[in-house]
């Protein structure tokens, strides 16, 4: 699914990604994982041809990045910061980013109701907390039927009951087949979520595997643990 | 392209600047008409307004837009758009409006006080059209200036120094210039530098239009016999245009290069 090549990438003086090689295979949720400005945000922009790479090659269902927009219809984004245009409504902002994708989504209502938006429709997006926004970010991710899925931290600012019907989607989601790449900092959403985790350390790759493979590595048994002697190490 | 222009435009339009920025046109104009009732004399007052205020407009609601919207741009970044199409789009959007704001606002009043029916028409268009010229320059140049700052308060610093530069101090160093080079024929000079600042162009334009040239002195003689040509007429608005252009390339160029 997702062929990467010894990328490399700095801003200015500060070297983030130093020569990365990843491949990730179809189906399945990927959790990247890392230390703060390990380069997880940079690495997942350079898949989505926001971040230009300096060297090396990313190469998406064979097809290499640099050649034309068009592979991002094949890819959900969730940023990780929402924010919109504040002078439009709701409403018209899914109706705008349809227009923009020309496709119309199957499930945009299922999830409007599953996040409780119904009441925010004729809002403008200006006034929503931001909760409420991540929420309505997290429908714009996943209202189209992608095979490949990348959520930026998609649990921030989440209400225990949201969390949840973020979990059980991610779920359809894997069963449908879906490739779904997410970066996090809380140990247990990526414990019970991913079935491979990719541990990105001063701009390397520093791990690729299960979470079982990570604790027998670092010989320990809890995996919050495991990661922490990965950092202290 | 077409879609990101329409929808940068319907956000502009639904905000308070918008309105404001029509209603102040709106009044300045009607006032100025209720003060003289001279359609001409009202058009030489706000050729002043224009030729300083929608530029400073200009600029402030291009980088206000730009650095206002960053987050909503990675959005789009992220749909298969390519980004020359956003970028563009996003400053079509915002100088299309802001021009529509400049011809109702001082469109209306004229009309009402009789435009159709008087001899000032040409030049009351051609007042419109350096206006939106000007505005389309100056909403470039600060979506160029936005797109190479990523500090916000950096880039609107250099916005308006920009905006103080063409508006102000341009005209005192060319006065200045001129004053120096006293003794050396300086009209090709002269001709040459107000090419080179869009506000001084706009400004003698309309001037010497308004056959008010004489108030230019030996110079308005000079720029009579060029300007007031057809050929210079339209060698000013071609400079104009290449004024919208080379700023748009500029911010295809970076839009391209550019990480966010």
């Amino acid at each position: 699914m997702i062929k990467i090549n010894n990328l490399h990438k700095s801003f200015g003086k500060n070297q983030i990604l130093k020569g990365l090689d990843l491949q990730i295979s179809k189906g399945g949720i990927i959790a990247i994982l890392g230390p703060n400005g390990s380069g997880k945000t940079t690495l997942i922009k350079a898949i989505l041809g926001m971040v230009l790479p300096e060297s090396g090659t990313i190469l998406i269902d064979e097809h290499n990045i640099k050649k034309g927009s068009s592979y991002r219809e094949q890819i959900d984004y969730l940023p990780q910061l929402a924010n919109f245009p504040n002078n439009l409504k709701l409403k018209e902002l899914l109706r705008m980013i349809k227009d923009l994708r020309s496709r119309e989504s199957s499930k945009d209502q299922e999830l409007i109701n599953l996040f409780e938006l119904t009441p925010y429709l004729n809002k403008k997006l200006g006034h929503l907390s931001g909760g409420t926004r991540q929420k309505v970010n997290l429908v714009l991710a996943l209202m189209y039927d992608s095979p490949l899925i990348i959520l930026d931290e998609p649990t921030s600012g989440l209400d225990p009951v949201s969390l949840l019907h973020l979990k059980e989607l991610l779920l359809q989601e894997k069963q449908a087949g879906k490739t779904i790449l997410l970066s996090s900092h809380i140990t247990s959403f990526v414990e019970e979520m991913a079935d491979e985790l990719v541990f990105l350390l001063e701009g390397k790759i520093y791990f690729q595997g299960s979470i079982e493979q990570l604790k027998q590595q670092s010989k320990q048994s809890n995996f919050e643990r495991a990661i922490a002697s990965i950092l202290e190490q | 392209m077409f879609k990101i222009i329409k929808y940068s435009f319907y956000d502009l339009m639904r905000s308070r600047w918008s309105y404001a920025y029509l209603l102040f046109y709106l009044l300045l104009s009607f006032v100025l008409l209720f003060l003289n009732s001279e359609l001409s004399k009202a058009i030489i007052t706000l050729m002043n307004v224009i030729t300083v205020l929608v530029p400073l407009i200009g600029t402030i609601f291009g980088i206000m837009y730009y650095y206002d919207s960053r987050e909503f741009t990675q959005l789009l970044l992220a749909q298969p758009v390519k980004r020359t199409t956003i970028f563009i789009g996003q400053y079509l959007g915002v100088a299309i409006s802001l021009s529509m704001s400049l011809l109702i606002g001082m469109g209306i009043p004229f009309i009402i006080y009789g435009l159709f029916g008087s001899s000032v028409i040409w030049d009351f268009s051609l007042l419109l059209v350096t206006g939106v010229f000007l505005t389309f320059i100056f909403t470039a140049l600060s979506f160029y200036i936005g797109l190479c700052n990523e500090n916000k308060i950096k880039g609107f610093g250099y916005a308006i120094l920009l905006w103080l530069f063409m508006a102000v101090i341009f005209d005192g160093l060319l006065l200045l210039s001129l004053v120096y080079f006293n003794d050396y024929p300086l009209d090709k000079f002269a001709l040459v530098s107000s090419m080179l600042n869009p506000i001084d162009l706009s400004r003698i334009l309309i001037l010497l239009k308004l056959d008010i040239s004489a108030l230019l002195g030996y110079t308005g003689a000079v720029f009579q016999k060029f300007f007031g040509t057809s050929f210079g007429l339209i060698l000013s608005l071609l400079t104009l245009l290449l004024w919208v252009l080379v700023p748009m390339w500029g911010i295809k160029r970076k839009a391209k290069r550019k990480d966010f």
